[in-house]
């Protein structure tokens, strides 16, 4: 549509091969990975993999190791933090306390020397866009939870950064405030087209916000894709395990013929699965793996229904029923003692299942994924 | 009855501090004053009225080293807070664990002995015969033994370093509370160093700044030792005409007007420094 082709403008913000090495410890390991202009790019991981190292070497208050770091196709290394076209909504938001919310917003433009009439009407401009008119003469303390955080991003946009940073900035939140801010995040990244990034431990946050998710464990990035690939199609174990719920069953290969992967759980069971949904993985017989199952892909079945000539069904006995609204599931203990989580169907149909009743489980065999164990 | 035991019991634990207000306080102060307000007339016998007071505006030699005093106590203050700030900002900043306790206590361990031997400490380093004046003559750059003791700069030297702990202590305590992702925050959103300092370190620095200043100040106005060791006969100070006033002259009278001068003085600075930094005492005090 356009002239300029979006491949040919560098991306907002590129990494090669970036290391940061403490004292024997790489906390972030060779990451590579570019944000295109505009999009909302989440770096997801638990807590100690390295990502608050990885947004302060983008911020500038760590410098990286080796690797190199650009914005906007211009290396940033050497380049100290109020010289980066960056900006940072810190985890606890630091709005300056002995400022109003206009001297706290006008902060950046007062060390541009931006004229006075000009700041504040940029302030004010920027204090409108997420939504908070007319606050500039409040105290920091007068603001709620969600009034500062909009503020903060405020203080961060009215300078225009290339690259918006943010640090687990929803964590301080109740649980209400923070679904809300999740969507008004979005929003805001959407009105600004700006490039955020965004880091944070809580998978929900970065499925639902972003573009694109990076999987990060221990230094590394496991792998880069958009919410649906990282959800439904996980890399690694690691991945399939951290996103999203998951049934976690250690099992052993028989056999793979025919595109169909036979496997063996401890208790005996056979498990078969679709071995080109696996990936191009080569399976040696009597390999230890483990097989990661969804519990929505899990179907519940009355234990009457016939039982003979489909895969992957177990009968077993209700353990437990957890009721959470939509997410509500139940765990049916199998003869062997295995555990399995399944979905509670939302039409209701098994909403008298308690525990103690019999049922089965089935599954498809193309819905369940299979990773090597790791070795020792 | 149980609310009349509880009653006692409340002016139980009052009493104490009532008492040394009273005893201590507030009674030596109305006796001072009325000593200072009784005119000499004769053996014996006194008059009412404020001869006192308008002998000390009438004699320059009074009021020149009342002023002396104020401005070279405010001068140390002043000192005080310029190097104390650097101190307190690498303590609660810069050094992390360990180190920041060891240099705390390093701060502190000057003040494990008297004010009177530390005193006499600097006499041995600044006199003609002490080691500064040693040490230049052995390197060449002076000819003769320097005298560097018994003039301003040795008050001035006495009076900082007698009271930089009260300056550090409150310091390092406020810099302590200020959370270091707002200096962060400052760089991030493109603050110099100087800028930050002005616009982050300092407005969060001010209660302890504002009480570390009023403690020093007093401290200075108060100080007796250090003026007369390190000044030397020559070089007044308030303290040491009151002293005359009351031990040498026996002139109680004029010593006790002078006393309230000095009382009027330091509350009069006091708060006019609180004025200037836009703080009310309680909160000064209330918040270090």
């Amino acid at each position: 549509m356009t002239e300029t082709s979006p491949d040919l403008a560098p991306p907002d913000l590129e990494c090669r091969a970036l290391v940061k090495a403490f004292d024997g410890f790489r906390a972030v390991d060779g990451v590579s990975f570019d944000v295109p202009q505009g999009s909302f790019f989440s770096i997801l991981g638990p807590s100690g993999c390295g990502k608050t190292t990885l947004l302060r070497m983008i911020a500038g208050f760590q410098s990286p190791t080796s690797g190199d770091l650009l914005i906007k196709g211009r290396s940033m290394i050497g380049v100290p933090p109020n010289k980066r076209p960056v900006s940072m909504v810190f985890q606890h938001l630091a709005l300056f306390p002995t400022m109003n919310i206009g001297e706290n917003v006008g902060f950046g433009l007062r060390q541009r020397g931006v004229s006075k009439p000009e700041i504040r009407r940029r302030v004010g401009e920027a204090l409108e866009r997420v939504g908070l008119p007319n606050v500039s003469k409040r105290r920091v303390d007068q603001l709620s939870g969600g009034q500062k955080q909009r503020v903060a991003i405020a203080r961060c946009m009215v300078l225009e950064p290339d690259v918006l940073l943010l640090d687990e900035p929803l964590g301080a939140l109740d649980l209400k405030l923070r679904e809300h801010m999740k969507v008004e995040l979005k929003a805001l990244q959407a009105a600004f087209n700006t490039t955020f990034v965004y880091i944070t431990h809580d998978q929900s946050e970065a499925l639902v916000m972003s573009d694109n998710i990076a999987v990060m464990n221990k230094g590394r990035f496991e792998q880069i894709g958009t919410p649906q690939e990282v959800y439904h199609a996980p890399r690694t174990a690691f991945v399939a395990g951290f996103v999203g719920d998951a049934n976690r069953i250690p099992v052993q290969v028989v056999e793979q013929s025919g595109g169909t992967l036979t496997l063996k759980t401890g208790g005996g069971a056979q498990l078969k699965l679709d071995a080109a949904a696996q990936g191009a993985t080569d399976w040696r017989p009597g390999q230890k793996a483990e097989v990661f199952l969804r519990p929505e892909a899990v179907d519940l079945l009355p234990a009457s229904e016939d039982q003979t000539g489909t895969v992957n069904m177990v009968p077993g006995v209700v353990d437990a029923v957890l009721f959470n609204g939509a997410n509500s599931t139940v765990t049916v203990r199998a003869a062997d003692g295995s555990l399995m989580t399944a979905a509670l169907p939302q039409t209701g149909a098994l909403a008298a299942l308690r525990k103690g009743d019999a049922v089965t489980t089935r599954w498809h065999p193309a819905q369940a994924r299979c990773y090597p164990a790791a070795e020792g | 009855m149980a609310s009349d035991t509880s009653k006692l019991g409340f002016y139980l634990l009052l009493a104490p501090i009532l008492l040394w207000l009273t005893l201590l306080i507030l009674l030596p102060h109305i006796g001072l004053f009325v000593v200072s307000i009784s005119e000499k007339v004769g053996p014996r016998d006194y008059e009412t009225g404020f001869g006192n007071y308008a002998a000390f505006f009438t004699e320059p030699l009074y009021w020149r080293t009342f002023a002396r005093t104020a401005i070279m106590s405010i001068l140390a203050t002043a000192l005080t807070l310029l190097l104390g700030f650097p101190i307190a900002y690498y303590i609660a900043k810069i050094t992390k664990g360990r180190t920041k306790t060891t240099l705390f206590l390093m701060c502190m361990i000057p003040f494990w002995v008297s004010e009177l031997v530390r005193t006499f400490g600097w006499m041995i380093l600044l006199r003609e015969t002490g080691v500064f004046s040693q040490v230049l003559q052995w390197a060449g750059l002076v000819s003769g033994p320097v005298e560097m003791l018994y003039n301003d700069a040795a008050i001035m030297v006495g009076l900082v370093y007698t009271s930089i702990l009260f300056m550090v202590v409150p310091l390092v305590t406020t810099l302590d509370s200020l959370d270091d992702s707002l200096i962060e925050a400052g760089y991030d959103l493109g603050g110099t160093t100087s800028a930050i300092l002005r616009e982050i370190v300092i407005p969060h620095a001010m209660p302890g700044i504002v009480s570390g200043c009023i403690v020093v100040f007093m401290l200075s106005l108060g100080n007796y030792l250090t003026p007369i060791l390190l000044g030397g006969k020559d070089s007044l100070w308030f303290t040491g005409m009151i002293y005359t006033q009351f031990i040498t002259r026996f002139n109680w009278e004029l010593g006790s007007a002078f006393g309230f001068l000095l009382l009027a003085l330091s509350s009069l600075v006091v708060f006019f420094g609180l004025r200037l930094s836009g703080r009310s005492l309680a909160e000064t005090m209330g918040r270090s």
